[in-house]
This record gives C-alpha cells, structure tokens and sequence, in this order.
C-alpha cells in the first residue's frame, strides 16, 4: 500500500466514519479539534484502524499524534513495520 | 398529592407502522404485521415466525456519537420518541430548560451483548469492540441513551418486568405524578427483533409453527392457537401533570385514571387467574370506577393455549356482568414483549381518539373460556370513553392500565 493510498483511505474513513467535511481535513490542522474527538472516539478510531490496516494502536500511541499529517506519518510506520515484520 | 395525570403524546415504530397514522390504518383495516425470518430457521429454531419491523436510517437524524450506543430497541425507542414528542409539542429547547424525566420498559439487548461476546472471543481484546458496545449491552440502553439525546433532567431508569415492563413502566409514570414527584414523564417500551433476542424463548416451545400462514399464525383466545409470534418494535407514552399540560399548551389526549398491579406468587412461567384478578380489582378500585364503567378491554392475550384461558376466565370473573367489548392486537403484531404494555396503550388511544375498536383477527372458534367474553371479531365502530389494557410477565408480574377520555 502506497503511502497516497494509506492517506486516501484514511481520509474517506474519517468522512465516512467521523462525518467530517472533506474540505476540512488538511495536513497541517489538529485531529482532535478537526473531528471534534472525546475519549470514547479515540476507542472508535483504535476500532476503525485495526479494521482498515490490521494493526492496534495502544492508547500511549496518540500522545504524540497532533496534526493529521502527524496520523498519516503514524499509520505509514506502522503498516511499513507490519510489512517487513 | 393526587394530581391527574394526562397523556400529552403518542409515537410508535413496529410491525404495523412506523408512525401513528400507519398504525391506525392497520388497526382499523385489520392487517396482520407478521411474516418468516428464514434466518431464524437457518440457526435452528422451532419457528420462524416473526413481526416485520423495518429499520430506521438514523444517519442525517442523529451525530455519530449519539448513533454508536443505540441498540437496536433504542433505535425504535428514539424514532417512537421523536414522534410523541413532536405532537406532544414538547421542543428541545423547553425540555432542556425543565423537569423532564423518562421510564422505559426493557429486558434485554441480546444482539448487542452476543456481537460483543463474539467479538471478544474472536479478537482477543476488548478494545475492538469500540465505544458504543457498552451502551448497546445493558438492559437501560434506551433510557440512558435517550436521556443523553433529549437533555433530560427528571427521573431517569429502565422497568425491567419481563412483557408487562411496557406497561408498569406507565403505571409507574402515573404514579410519580399523582404523587407530585414529577410533572413531564417519557414513558414506554421497547423490543428488540432478532434472532439473538428469541432464541431462548423459541426452546420452551411457546411460539406458533403454523408457518406456512404467517398472517393466520397469531390467533390469541381462538381455540386452534398454537403459540405466540415474537414481535417488536417500540412505543412512547407521554405523561404530564394535568395542570402543567395546559400551562405549557399541551394537546390532552385522555387522562390515566387507575393502574393495578400484582405479582401470582406462583409458576415462572404459567399465568394465575388469581392474580390477575387482583391487578384488574386494583386498577378499577384505584380509578374509583366500577366494571361497567369499562368500555373495551385491550387484553394481554399472547396465543398460547395457557396464557389466554387464564386471562378470559380472570376477565369473566371481574367483567362477566358487564361483558365489554375484549381484542388482544396481538393477533395482529404478534407478542411485542417489553414494548407490548406500552404499545397496547397506543393501540387503544388510537381507537379512543378514532371511535373504533380494533379486531382480534384469527379468532374463528372460542375455546371454553373465551366463548365467555365479547370478543370483536371484527372492526367495531365504537366510541371508548374509558379502556383497560391489561400486561402480564414471567415471574407472574401483573399490570393493568385504566385511561379515560378527556371531555
């Protein structure tokens, strides 16, 4: 998978999931404030990117995760490591 | 206190309507909500037979967050809900500025619970189950997740009682406001309609085989009954303080007047006439009304060669003078369990505000016990001024609801 296609999927689950306009996922703006996310969403987002890429995010994970560049960069490592894994 | 306490607002989702106009229709024209679910064969049930209910599309109505914790009795108990408060002309805005408490009827989320269990033996690790899941699970999915949706500050829990939660939960509902500890009150039930929810139920034996004819297949007080069909849906009732009603412009649609209850102290499963009797005695003694007075009679009747001989000889022991008007509109929606007190509320209300009473259709032959009672084998242009309706559960929990018309 592409790292454009992993930023693709992201963002067409997050409209789709999250509801959130399209026009208003940009890189450089704050994922938590974009879609509006309280506790109960980030088990939902855990749920969603476990379903789409087949890993599990660990709580701790997000800590670091501001921006959805940020995310994109996060999700690409992780399906990078599961692929050489 | 002794407040009078009125009903202001009606909603419904079920088999025989997603709205009240629907419903009314199918009451009056007769029309059966039943058909197969093949699933239900495909997991190894007796019978397959069900009520049809469709499911809401809540994308567009609801944000995510509020979507994710219905269940799905939740999900019929908010599309029921937005309609009773819609004509009970009860705005977001009012609501959040007062006093406005709910009491559901509910006694399982068997879907939500097994997708859970399934998914964890699956996974291997609870996290995936995702936020929601927990607040599909717990029996009072519709109370607290509706309490969140509609901002509301009153009273705020689920009547667990077996297929009479529906209906204590409006006696209970009357009883706060009588009493003056509430004004504004959600009352109703709910019922999920899945295989999950039945299996249980199915393995007693109680449900009708006569597959190859749906429609005929819910036949309460006829004497070829075979069994009763699962149904569901849900079903709102909204109960006010008399005086507030009118302050705040409320519609009054009639007033409730007694409720009765009792528990047979006897069989987990087999109904008691004693005891019903009691509820009955109780609900009229309550309304300070005597059995005359009673001009139809929505009865609990379910189908089942028990269940319905107790209740017509306990309706012939208290109404054997008077002899009103008796359907069970379970021969036409089949059992709709935790909802069904609720409903059967609705049901009536819609015949009292109409002038008619429904038809208990299937009943071709009367069995020894119902040929005692006046069964309406047909739609029977009627005016209601005062309807009982009653709801009996496992564990011989008894409840019957007396309203009457407001003139």
């Amino acid at each position: 998978m592409t790292q454009e296609e992993i930023i693709s999927k992201i963002n067409e689950f997050l409209v789709e999931e999250f509801e959130v306009d399209a026009e208003k996922i940009i890189p450089t703006s704050n994922l938590r404030e974009t879609l509006d996310l309280d506790s109960l969403d980030y088990v939902d987002l855990v749920v969603i990117i476990e379903s789409n890429f087949g890993f599990k995010v660990v709580a701790e994970d997000f800590i670091n995760i501001h921006t959805f560049q940020d995310f994109y960069d996060y999700v690409n490592r992780k399906v990078a490591e599961k692929a050489t894994a | 206190m002794n407040n009078r306490v009125v009903i202001t607002g009606l909603g419904i989702w079920g088999c025989l309507g997603k709205n009240l106009d629907e419903v009314k229709e199918s009451l009056y024209t007769g029309k059966s909500g039943i058909g197969m679910d093949m699933e239900r064969k495909a997991w190894g049930y007796r019978s397959g037979l069900t009520g049809i209910v469709e499911a809401p599309q809540l994308k567009g109505l609801l944000d995510r967050r509020a979507r994710v914790g219905l269940s799905e009795e939740a999900e019929y108990a908010y599309m029921a809900t937005i309609e009773a408060m819609k004509n009970a002309k009860m705005e977001m805005d009012w609501v959040e500025k007062n006093e406005v408490g709910i009491l559901y009827g509910n006694d399982s989320s068997a879907k939500a619970v097994s997708e859970a269990i399934d998914t964890i033996r699956a996974k291997k690790d609870t996290t995936l189950l995702g936020s929601g899941s927990i607040f599909q699970s717990m029996n009072c999915t519709v109370t607290m997740n509706l309490s969140t949706i509609f901002k509301l500050k009153g009273i705020n829990f689920t009547i667990s009682a077996a297929c009479a939660s529906g209906s204590h939960s409006i006696g209970l509902g009357y009883l706060m406001i009588k009493w003056g500890l509430q004004k504004h009150i959600i009352c109703g039930g709910a019922q999920e309609v899945n295989p999950f929810a039945f299996g249980s139920f199915d393995g007693l034996s109680a449900f009708s085989i006569r597959e190859n004819d749906p429609t005929k297949a819910s036949r309460p007080f006829d004497r070829d009954r075979d069994g009763l069909v699962p149904s569901g849906g849900a079903a709102t009732v909204i109960l006010e303080d008399y005086e507030s009603a009118v302050k705040r412009g409320a519609p009054i649609l009639a007033e409730v007047i007694g409720y009765g209850f009792s528990s047979n102290g006897d069989h987990i499963s087999n109904s008691n006439v004693d005891g019903q009797v009691r509820s009955l005695n109780m609900a009229l003694d309550g309304a300070g009304i005597k059995a005359a007075d009673i001009d139809y009679i929505n009865a609990h009747a379910t189908s089942t060669p028990g269940g319905d001989r107790t209740e017509a000889q306990a309706i012939d022991m208290v109404f054997g003078e008077t002899r009103p008007l008796v359907s069970s509109t379970k021969s036409m929606t089949g059992h709709e369990c935790w909802m069904a007190g609720a409903s059967e509320i609705v049901y009536s209300m819609l015949m009292m505000q109409n002038n008619f009473v429904a038809p208990n259709i299937n009943f071709e032959n009367p069995d020894e016990a119902s040929a005692k009672l006046n069964i309406a084998t047909k739609t029977t242009e009627k005016n209601i001024d005062v309807f009982l309706s009653n709801s009996f559960g496992f564990g011989g929990t008894n409840s019957s609801l007396i309203v009457k018309k407001i003139k």
